[in-house]
């Protein structure tokens, strides 16, 4: 640009470059300041807030500062000393009475199962015992606490009741992770895995991935026939039928998904069908719904449109001629379709099926309603912890490990394909 | 063909986020200015139009407080939460006693003086006039229901189930079962079927042998279950079906009886008894009115009006002559109530105090189970 005006003399000396360039990329960014603020404050805030909750729990070290002092030096083996034991009662009957210890127990009870009913039970004894010995004027020592404690519980006798305490007093934790991969604290303080009745995450991740990937190839194998003939129809039916897939988009997801159980069900539709048609008796109704044929289905359904989509609008970009082409030098339609146009498809093949895939994973209503017990995945468990058992802490790290796949997912697929490879149209 | 392409995108990320949005949370009560009320929460269906009918009406007629209603399936998670987030917008709560005790010790529910009990319509004592336990630090004892399981007779044609021991007993009666996903009486019920005596029952259920035991007897049907969530599913089960035999809230079953003319048993042998409360939720700024409505809720007439909608028992003796006839079809109430001794052959009463200790381990473990 030059300037029109007459050259001045009062003009001031030239600025440097970079403050030159500074005021637009200021202004620039100042447009994106809305957009920036908002992500900050209803996204990457609320998470980082979360994924903190994963390892760093200070609950129990704040309600019982004395009890964690005195469980310091504590080694892990035996008993810890009668300091331990009288900063123990002191503060669960101080808790009891301020009605907070109930709060406590539950965030212990989830470092060893059975300890809330070891301090709520015995906490309710413990202030029975201290009113007891106030009135008989017995002194209430350490050596007292001991005796009246493993007297009133013997857990209270055994180390592994002690450490769950001491470990629940960690501010900075690992646990939550550990029991999100099914691992736990061995009574040497080792890592071992945990008792195979609470084995419960690590499958739950394995089928999360397989069903994703399971829905993300059954997307692909209806989809791709659709996608190819919406994209080479003539404008007025592609029209048409780019409505039909839209269609289910605008509908609820709780309609749709309440539709599969209305389709579905022992007494539903299919069934009845079926049972008409006399290809089944009705006896030996199929049970398709609240398991894992449920959740295979309607999350299929549900997802089929972000596989449709991508994939629709990188093969309307696909001249007819490239296969007419392929057709003409004498390639069978077969190996036309395998050489020339799914190559080019693959921009829309990878995009839609990450997408597909990556929602698939976090998929959670759908399979609480349809798929029963054997149809739940991973993200249920992490609802079932954040609204039930409102163990955040594991829910976080749930969340994070899920977190981390999906990016090391991304990751590897840039690795092998690209990222920039992948399409839209 | 790269517009196309945005369009396309845009309604991906459109869809997307829409595929995200939560359901909407329950509506918060009404602030106009002016209008005071208080918001009570129970389980949602027939229940929660018995205690509409029973004392909420009363109590906006006695003092000009509005009554909001809002559904729940139960449990101390959502008074937790909302208490640790310092947003209270519950005022009062149906609970069982368990949970009513835990949610006590952790302070996240208000201490209830008994003083403020009303006497009986013949000026009973509210302390002789209560059933037993029926009163804790944190709540009020409204009603007792009962666990039991019962059948379609329409589906279930043959010789019929009578004993408890017949719900676990897929050789005779072959067919799916409803159970709650929860482990509140369920547990008491496989451990009954499993032939534990009652009195014993807790001290089994406190060892890892019993809990073993316990699942080892529910692995048994595992396969054959329906879960269901809400109380107002299981008499749906029932009636499409779908299971051969569900467990249930009596009174669910009883309003399919007489409003929908189901055609439904129930089996009463081996049914698990607890007491219902009412309570505070910690923190609530409309305490005053809070208060006031437990302390109607807990006038006999109350009682006796739910019991006239519902087929829970009254939590006060005098509540009980109260009660005669269902107030739309005119059934003898008292036949179809838990506590009445022909239905109390065998029964079990929840040992509030176990839950209230087990009660988040037992959930965890059962979720564990569930989960496998």
């Amino acid at each position: 640009m030059t300037s029109q005006g007459s050259p001045s003399v009062s003009q001031p000396p030239a600025r440097p470059l970079w403050r030159r360039a500074l005021g637009p990329r200021l202004r620039a960014a100042g447009l994106a300041l809305p957009l920036v603020a908002f992500v900050s404050v209803t996204f990457l805030g609320p998470m980082l807030s979360l994924l903190t909750k994963s390892f760093y729990d200070p609950e129990v070290a704040d309600a019982l500062p004395e009890t964690m002092a005195a469980l310091r030096d504590w080694d892990g083996q035996g008993t810890p000393s009668d300091e331990a034991f009288a900063a123990v009662a002191r503060e669960f009957v101080a808790a009891r009475q301020e009605r907070t210890l109930g709060r406590t127990a539950n965030r212990v009870n989830r470092v060893v199962s059975g300890m809330r009913s070891t301090i709520m039970g015995g906490s309710r004894e413990m202030v029975d015992a201290a009113a007891a010995a106030e009135a008989a004027g017995v002194e209430m020592d350490g050596a007292f606490w001991r005796e009246t404690m493993i007297g009133i519980d013997s857990r209270w006798g055994e180390p592994e009741h002690w450490r769950a305490l001491q470990a629940a007093g960690q501010r900075l934790t690992a646990r939550h992770y550990l029991k999100a991969l099914d691992f736990e604290r061995g009574p040497d303080g080792g890592y071992q895995r945990a008792p195979e009745v609470w084995r419960i995450y690590v499958p739950l991740f394995w089928r999360t991935f397989l069903v994703s990937l399971g829905v993300t190839l059954l997307c692909l194998v209806i989809g791709y026939p659709v996608a190819h003939m919406i994209a080479n129809s003539p404008p007025k039916r592609a029209n048409v039928l780019l409505l039909l897939v839209l269609l289910p988009f605008w509908t609820s997801l709780l309609v749709r998904t309440t539709s599969w159980i209305v389709l579905l069900q022992n007494q539903g539709i299919v069934n009845d069908f079926l049972v008409a048609i006399g290809l089944i008796g009705d006896d030996g109704r199929i049970a398709m719904i609240y398991n894992m044929t449920g959740t295979f289905v309607a999350m299929t359904h549900v997802l089929l449109p972000f596989l449709v989509l991508p994939l629709y609008s990188v093969m309307r970009a696909i001249p007819p001629a490239h296969m007419n082409a392929a057709v003409s030098l004498g390639a069978t339609p077969f190996q036309a379709l395998r050489r020339v146009y799914w190559p080019q498809t693959l921009p829309g093949v990878g995009a839609g099926c990450l997408l597909t895939f990556i929602l698939a994973i976090g998929y959670y209503i759908t399979p609480a309603l349809v798929g029963g017990q054997s149809g739940q995945l991973i993200s249920n468990m992490i609802a079932y912890h954040v609204q039930t058992s409102l163990n955040w802490g594991l829910a976080a790290a749930l969340a994070a490990l899920l977190l981390g796949g999906v990016t090391l997912l991304y990751v590897v697929y840039d690795r092998l394909v690209g990222i920039d490879r992948i399409g839209l149209g | 063909m790269r517009s196309s392409g945005a369009i396309v995108l845009c309604v991906v990320l459109v869809a997307g986020c829409r595929l995200a949005a939560d359901p909407p949370p329950g509506s918060a009560p009404g602030s106009d200015a002016g209008e005071r009320s208080i918001t009570a929460v129970s389980y949602g269906g027939s229940y929660a139009r018995a205690v509409v009918r029973g004392y909420h009406e009363s109590f906006t007629e006695a003092t000009g407080v509005r009554v909001d209603l809002a559904d729940f399936q139960g449990g101390l998670a959502q008074v937790r939460a909302q208490v640790e987030a310092g947003a209270v917008h519950w005022d009062v709560v149906d609970l069982s006693v368990a949970e009513t005790v835990s949610g006590c010790d952790e302070g996240v529910l208000e201490l209830i003086d008994p003083s403020i009990l009303p006497a009986g319509p013949g000026g009973e004592l509210p302390e002789d006039d209560f059933l037993p336990e029926m009163n804790t630090e944190c709540g009020v004892g409204n009603l007792l229901f009962s666990s039991i399981f019962a059948y379609n007779r329409e589906v279930l044609t043959g010789p019929p189930p009578t004993r408890l021991a017949d719900f676990f007993d897929l050789e005779r009666f072959p067919g799916r079962r409803g159970v709650r996903r929860s482990p509140e009486a369920i547990l008491e019920m496989a451990l009954m079927a499993d032939g534990v005596p009652k009195d014993r029952l807790y001290d089994v259920l406190s060892t890892p042998e019993g809990l073993e035991r316990v699942f080892r007897k529910l692995d048994t049907i595992k396969d054959q279950v329906v879960w269901w969530d809400t109380s107002a599913q299981a008499p749906q089960l029932l009636a499409d079906g779908e299971v051969l035999m569900t467990m249930a809230a009596n009174g669910r079953i009883f309003n399919a009886q007489v409003l929908e003319g189901q055609p439904f048993v129930i089996v009463w042998d081996g049914q698990v008894l607890n007491r219902g409360q009412l309570a505070i939720v910690a923190g609530t700024p409309r305490l005053e009115d809070a208060m006031r409505f437990v302390q109607h809720a807990a006038r006999a007439e109350s009682m006796a009006g739910v019991g006239r909608y519902i087929a829970y028992s009254p939590a006060r003796y005098s509540a009980e002559e109260l009660i005669d006839r269902h107030f739309e079809t005119g059934t003898e109430m008292w036949p179809h109530m838990p506590t009445n001794p022909a239905n109390m052959k065998n029964h079990l009463m929840t040992d509030w105090q176990w839950w209230a200790d087990h009660g988040d381990e037992m959930l965890e473990r059962f979720t564990a189970w569930l989960a496998r």
